[in-house]
């Protein structure tokens, strides 16, 4: 099959973060950067996809600055066969402008499938593979968290609100994954190799208008610092008497 | 001074709670824009129509009913065009739907359709005449971001339990709508799996009691199932350790990578307070832990703490919380 992974660059999930002076952007200094958790997700099903098959071709986009085609040769070091770059300052808080850059670029791409992780770490939006889906007119799940694509058909499991949802679609289609499809793979030595040799190619994206900026961004209010009231069995009578009369959520 | 258009999700034939926070927030959403009428899309299989009324509790001015054989399961495709050829033709200023499962799905394909901008999982908002300014989580909650949305309409998800149902009575005029029809391959529901009844959904509970590796074993579990019990309407969660080793089912993990929660109270049983973990419930309003090592980070959150062994605190617990809730 021939198969289009979108990713993105977001910070590693478990940093503290800083505002930066600004006011509205976070302080990228010290931070470490890599493919977005979903992403990497989307990544390794493609590449099982492929695997099973048989064959086929697995093709990683990335819209940015320069420093996505660090996180393009990670996915081309996993097994991604070659990469493109849309080409930006950055990628705008407008899911629907960078949907239409990628959907523009993968129109014509002959893909059967274009997988999406279901949201980015630092936006948490998960608009944009949904959204390329409606431009490009094909069929989407919306977070699978089951995959499988049999006789050039595929089926899908999407958590619901205390139930879930058992889906089938034919191709082409934009599914976004939800995490339990699938474990990304660490690179090996000679696939990292092998990445450096693979196409990457970069071309200017076609964002369009920008209609959703950030004004400002900051910290959550710190929780009270904790507070231990006993040890044991014997402190739930002390537990029950905060619940009812300072919390009163009994 | 401009209409609201809001989305009232629904689910086996019955409106959900997050359609009325989400007409809620259309209607502080038109009346902060001088007033308008707020407008709800009511889709789903025949006699839905018979429940519109419940949105104009809520504030709803009119209810557009589109009832079709083809809206029983959630007919992604369908729902979109309707809505989005409703938020075309009205002249709205906003299109307001839930931050759901079904919200997440359709937010993103309305606002493509009718190429304008969507704010997701939106906790708060401000309106002016040509912009709106709203609050966002993200960085799995660890950033609050204020972004703008210029032009109109916008789409805006609201964040479940982030505005709080509000009634406002008005008229709910009814008209009826005819569906459009989905152009081009759909997505087939096949099937639909009902999770565990009896117990409500972990985004909607107002008391949520979660269990990790501090269980020690899956069948410990009937422990946390019986303190839920016992505070009468409680959700049953897990730590991605717990769903990854197969405790508990995926669709349970509180977390960066799982449900993110903020109920009135909850219960971290046996659970350490891994950053992934406090992602997802950092936000409650009440955090009560139990936990044997008295430097686990979960202490650093929680409002109340008791040292000690869960296995053994629970069933105590679980006796005094029953004790204490006699008569309701």
């Amino acid at each position: 099959m021939k198969i289009a992974v979108c990713i993105k660059r977001t910070p590693d999930s478990e940093s503290r973060f800083k505002i930066a002076a600004s006011g509205a952007a976070i302080d990228e200094t010290g931070l470490k950067f890599d493919i977005d958790d979903f992403a990497g997700y989307a990544v390794e099903a493609a590449l099982q996809l492929n695997e099973k098959a048989g064959g086929g071709e697995t093709v990683v986009y990335a819209v940015g600055p320069d420093n996505v085609q660090e996180t393009l040769r990670k996915a081309m070091s996993m097994g991604a066969d070659r990469a493109v770059q849309l080409k930006a300052d950055a990628v705008p808080p407008d899911g629907i402008a960078v949907a239409k850059a990628l959907a523009a670029e993968l129109k014509d791409g002959g893909y059967d499938l274009v997988l999406f992780g279901k949201h980015a770490f630092d936006s948490s939006a998960g608009v944009v593979g949904t959204a390329v889906a409606e431009l490009l007119g094909v069929p989407c799940i919306t977070a699978a968290s089951e995959l499988k694509v049999e006789n050039g058909a595929g089926s899908a499991r999407r958590e619901l609100e205390g139930a879930a949802e058992i889906l089938s679609f034919p191709l082409p289609a934009v599914v976004t994954i939800d995490e339990g499809v699938a474990r990304p793979r660490y690179p090996s030595l000679k696939g990292i190799m092998a990445a450096k040799k693979k196409p990457l190619e970069s071309k200017p994206a076609q964002l369009g208008t920008v209609r959703v900026t950030v004004q400002k961004m900051e910290l959550p209010p710190e929780r009270p610092a904790g507070r231990i009231i006993g040890e044991g069995s014997a402190a739930v009578p002390e537990l029950v008497k905060l619940l009812q009369n300072e919390a009163k959520v009994l | 001074m401009a209409n609201v258009l809001v989305f009232a999700e629904t689910r086996n034939g019955t409106i959900r709670k997050i359609a009325f926070e989400a007409v809620t927030a259309a209607r502080q959403l038109a009346d902060a824009t001088g007033g308008g009428e707020v407008h709800a899309l009511l889709a789903g299989p025949s006699g839905i129509g018979a429940n519109a009324s419940q949105l104009g509790t809520f504030g709803a001015d009119v209810v557009f009913v589109c009832e079709s054989a083809d809206f029983a399961g959630y007919a992604r495709e369908s729902i979109a065009a309707t809505l989005a050829d409703r938020a075309k033709s009205g002249g709205y200023r906003a299109v307001v739907l839930g931050f759901s499962a079904q919200g997440r799905d359709l937010g993103p394909r309305v606002a493509a359709r009718i190429d304008v901008p969507i704010a997701s999982d939106v906790t708060e908002f401000a309106a002016s005449a040509d912009s709106i300014t709203v609050k966002h989580p993200g960085y799995a909650n660890k950033v609050i971001m204020t972004l703008v949305i210029s032009g109109a309409p916008v789409v805006i998800s609201v964040r479940p339990s982030a505005f709080t149902a509000v009634e406002s009575p008005r008229g709910a005029r009814v008209e009826l709508l005819q569906a459009t029809p989905a152009q081009g391959a759909t997505v087939t529901v096949t099937e639909v799996k009902e999770g565990a009844k009896g117990r409500p959904d972990l985004g909607e509970a107002a008391i949520i009691v979660s269990g990790g590796r501090g269980l020690k074993a899956p069948e410990n579990f009937k422990l946390v199932e019986d303190l839920a019990d016992a505070f009468g309407n409680a959700a049953v969660g897990a730590t991605r350790a717990v769903t990854d080793d197969g405790w508990r089912p995926h669709s349970d993990q509180i977390g960066q990578t799982g449900r993110q929660v903020s109920p009135q109270l909850y219960v971290a049983l046996g659970i350490s307070g891994a950053i992934q973990h406090l992602a997802g419930m950092r936000t409650s309003r009440t955090i009560v832990a139990i936990n044997k090592d008295k430097e686990a980070p979960i202490f650093k959150v929680a409002d109340y703490g008791i040292v000690g062994d869960v296995l053994e605190i629970l069933p105590v617990l679980t006796a005094a919380v029953k004790e204490a809730r006699k008569g309701h």
